[in-house]
């Protein structure tokens, strides 16, 4: 059989494409939840309009990405039946659990109030209704808590002992659910995870308002959305860099292979570098061209800037002694590479935060020439008495609008890195991943899975991406009396039985 | 009752929640052709399921996380045999939901009749391949020694279950009529009435012939029981709603459906997914199940959680509990 079109390869190729696919909308989905949820705060407290049109204005966005996140998850559930049986077999006992708590704890939690939220605009009064859009935040963030705990599993295996005396094949049981839940893996990525996700947040409110600021369209609502876009891009980009040290930390210890294949470092040395730029051999197992910064790869590994770093080749010499004979290498120029992106694109998304913030400051640090109200667009102000020229202005909103894809890029990458740099096993130190596939699947049956997959992925894309340019330039909704009077009572408004819905599909 | 009898009662009652509910979901969708007379009576029909069926689908994604968690053996045969079909569900699940979602997004009618077209289909031919799949397991399928699925996708299209298929497809549009008339008002409710009797009429032969055929090959007394249970609830939910006594005739149609699944459980209990090759290839509750620690586990997550679910999805009915007809629907979007 062609090895390209062997059921192992097309099964990891269609796990990276629907999972990357899942991906993009699911970071989009917990944050834009989180800020929805806050802008409607603001209105309830407040009683601004400007906050009950942002609310409005991205709850319906979010609406637009939601689905494609809830649709593309119910894929990621059962694929693990369909390509990869001989891993539900062999680990089911310990990795269903999380998907099966996800489901009952959080699926039903954010489906049930995002319906609620959707149609309850006119049935609900307004506090509780509110309290929906925060349960769905909240769903959404305990699922992927459970996912990333499941994952953190397969990254660093705990709590868990083999049963090699079932009489039907040895398998993974569970002795400790708490360990897997707790383990510093799960806690760090999900801190790491969650940040990522908010940065994805960020840049796209950041980037919208700049859409429509630089258009001096919908300013009220936009200035307030730009604002709140630009601190969450800082705080999730600070938040990023910290818990990506955190976990490169703890990686360096369950997976040095890993990291050593992220910095493209062949052997291991004391103190050891951090890589800028390398072209190298795999097969000879050297880098050709290496640009490299002394001492950072020891303290991101251990804290300290003269410590030892152990090299591809040496953790794959340890892992031929501990496992056997083969090739414990991962694909060595996607590792390096895939955490190069990770960290550049995550990075700029942040610097470009940081320097949106500074040139739409606060009032008080800006000259009183330069001072803008309310319903003007921002000046962008260099310093207390110069605003940037017009010209290099409209550069900054340009930039703020590419910035959208940044964090997304970097998301992807990031996956691509922790899941590829742990091959050869699926489950690390415990089960290869060419052990996991089905076996009674066909290559005909996964060639066809995929094609499906990835067709009807590529038309949803264009409709979802259509769908969100549509309601991004259409811009925040005009009000009506009733969105400003909502219902006082559970059920809605008993004056007129025949009204239309507030919103019906 | 050890354990794993719990959980095999548990993974019942999860489907059972998934086809009571996501059930008339699927008959609404397929109302959408068969009884709406124009568009703005499809609009209709499509809201009143709106709020609600998000929430419905879960069941599913629950049962097959149950299922994953409580019997990896069953979870990893099942899916990876009926791989196809399978397949069809999902992109059936993928493209509905978006269906739903997108339909009202555009203002062009080519864009919202397309979407009508999905819902229909989306709708029809998932209620056709879970009645399709459950009479397969329940029949055995050709399990090797392995628990390995090594029957072809043209075995799974056998009569017995392709019967199964109609029985499904037909209740499941039965239990949406008596929905659709339970939460409308006006001409739609009355044509929803009527054709609930005739569907009512067509899902008890085809349903009967289904459990006699299941009750003479698998069957006991519990099973036996179960069937004149699911028929019993069948005929009086087609004479409530001819009465127009639509809330009872909805919890019958519900009951109807929960005993069904039944007595399939009851027939194939205390195998899981019988093999047609050899029966002691056949998957059981004893040896396609989890540890003993991790169904503890699981135990009391369900336990706490479970009723928590039950009291605000319910919640959810009540809040939305008007009728709702063409009067209710805004005309432009």
């Amino acid at each position: 059989m062609d090895l390209a079109l062997a059921p192992e390869t097309l099964a990891r190729w269609q796990f990276g494409i629907t999972t990357v696919y899942h991906f993009l909308f699911v970071p989009l989905t917990i944050s834009l939840a989180a800020l929805t949820a806050g802008l409607q705060t603001a209105w309830v407290r407040t009683g601004k309009e400007k906050y009950l049109r942002a609310t409005k204005f991205w709850g319906k966005l979010f609406l637009i990405n939601i689905a494609m996140g809830v649709v593309t998850g119910i894929v990621q559930e059962f694929q693990f039946g369909m390509n990869w049986s001989d891993y539900s077999r062999f680990v089911g006992d310990i990795f269903g659990a999380p998907l099966a708590f996800e489901a009952l704890i959080a699926f039903f939690f954010e489906s049930t109030f995002i319906g609620l939220w959707i149609f309850g605009w006119d049935k609900l009064p307004k506090k509780i209704h509110l309290a929906c859009i925060w349960m769905v935040s909240i769903g959404t963030i305990l699922s992927a808590y459970f996912i990333l705990a499941a994952n953190s599993w397969m990254q660093h295996p705990v709590g868990y002992r083999i049963n090699e005396d079932r009489g039907q094949g040895a398998r993974a049981e569970l002795t400790d659910f708490w360990a897997v839940l707790t383990q510093n893996t799960a806690l760090t990525q999900f801190f790491h995870t969650m940040t990522a996700a908010f940065l994805v947040g960020g840049a796209f409110m950041v980037g919208i308002s700049a859409f429509h600021l630089a258009r001096k369209r919908h300013i009220p609502v936009m200035r307030t959305s730009l604002r709140l876009g630009l601190i969450t891009l800082i705080i999730a980009g600070l938040g990023t860099a910290i818990s990506g040290d955190m976990l490169g930390k703890v990686m360096f210890k369950q997976q040095p292979m890993k990291m050593a294949a992220a910095e493209a470092l062949w052997d291991g040395e004391a103190p050891a570098p951090f890589s800028i730029f390398a072209y190298g051999d795999v097969e000879k197992g050297h880098n050709k061209v290496a640009v490299e910064i002394p001492g950072i790869l020891s303290y991101l590994a251990n804290g300290d800037f003269d410590s030892y770093v152990p090299g591809i080749n040496d953790v794959n010499k340890a892992e031929q002694e501990k496992y056997g004979p083969g090739d414990y290498r991962p694909n060595i120029p996607v590792a390096y590479w895939g955490f190069r992106w990770m960290i550049g694109f995550g990075m700029a998304s942040l610097a470009i935060g940081v320097v949106g913030l500074w040139l739409t400051r606060k009032k008080f640090l800006i000259a009183p020439g330069l001072r803008t109200g309310e319903d003007e667009v921002p000046n962008l102000v260099l310093f207390k008495s110069k605003a940037l020229s017009p010209k290099i202005g409209r550069w900054y909103w340009i930039v703020a609008l590419w910035t959208m894809l940044f964090p997304l890029i970097a998301n992807s990458w990031g996956w691509i890195f922790t899941e590829m740099g742990r091959q050869p096993w699926v489950v690390y130190g415990v089960m290869r991943t060419s052990a996991a596939v089905s076996p009674g699947v066909s290559q005909g049956e996964v060639l066809t899975s995929m094609i499906v997959f990835t067709t009807l992925y590529a038309i949803l894309a264009v409709i979802e991406v259509k769908l969100l340019v549509k309601y991004v330039k259409a811009g925040p909704p005009e009000l009506t009396e009733d969105d400003l009077n909502p219902p006082t009572k559970i059920g809605g408004d008993t004056r007129d039985p025949d009204r239309p819905m507030a919103f019906s599909y | 009752m050890e354990l794993h009898d719990v959980w095999f009662v548990l993974i019942a009652v999860l489907w059972t929640g998934y086809f009571f509910l996501e059930g008339f979901d699927f008959g609404v969708g397929i109302l959408t052709k068969l009884l709406a007379r124009n568009r703005p009576e499809k609009r209709v029909l499509i809201n009143t399921i709106g709020p609600v069926w998000d929430g419905n689908e879960v069941w599913l994604l629950t049962a097959g996380g149950a299922t994953f968690a409580a019997f990896p053996e069953w979870y990893a045969t099942l899916f990876s045999g009926f791989y196809l079909p399978l397949l069809i569900i999902l992109v059936c699940l993928i493209v509905r939901g978006v269906a739903f979602e997108y339909r009202a997004k555009r203002p062009e009618e080519n864009w919202q009749r397309n979407w009508e077209q999905a819902i229909f289909w989306t709708s029809l031919i998932p209620a056709v391949l879970w009645g399709v799949a459950f009479g397969n397991i329940v029949r055995g399928v050709k399990i090797d020694g392995n628990m390995e699925y090594v029957g072809t996708f043209w075995d799974l299209l056998n009569p017995y279950a392709l019967l199964g298929g109609l029985v499904t497809l037909t209740l499941f549009t039965f239990h949406g009529t008596v929905f659709v008339a339970l939460k409308t008002v006006g001409d739609i409710r009355t044509r929803a009435r009527s054709l609930a009797v005739t569907l009512g009429l067509v899902t008890a032969a085809l349903a009967l012939a289904f459990l006699i055929w299941t009750q003479v090959d698998t069957g006991d007394g519990w099973s036996l029981a179960a069937m004149l249970i699911a028929a019993v609830s069948l005929v009086g939910a087609i004479g409530a709603v001819k009465a127009g006594r639509e809330g009872w005739s909805f919890a019958l149609s519900g009951v109807t459906i929960a005993a069904a699944v039944a007595m399939l459980f009851l027939a194939l209990f205390p195998n899981v997914m019988p093999s047609s090759l050899d029966p002691a290839w056949s998957l059981t509750v004893t040896n396609a199940s989890s540890s003993p620690y991790t169904l503890k586990i699981m135990t009391w997550c369900a336990a706490i959680a479970t009723p928590l679910v039950l009291l605000y999805q319910g919640w959810t009915y009540w809040v939305f509990r008007k009728r709702i007809g063409t009067q209710h629907i805004a005309d432009a979007h």
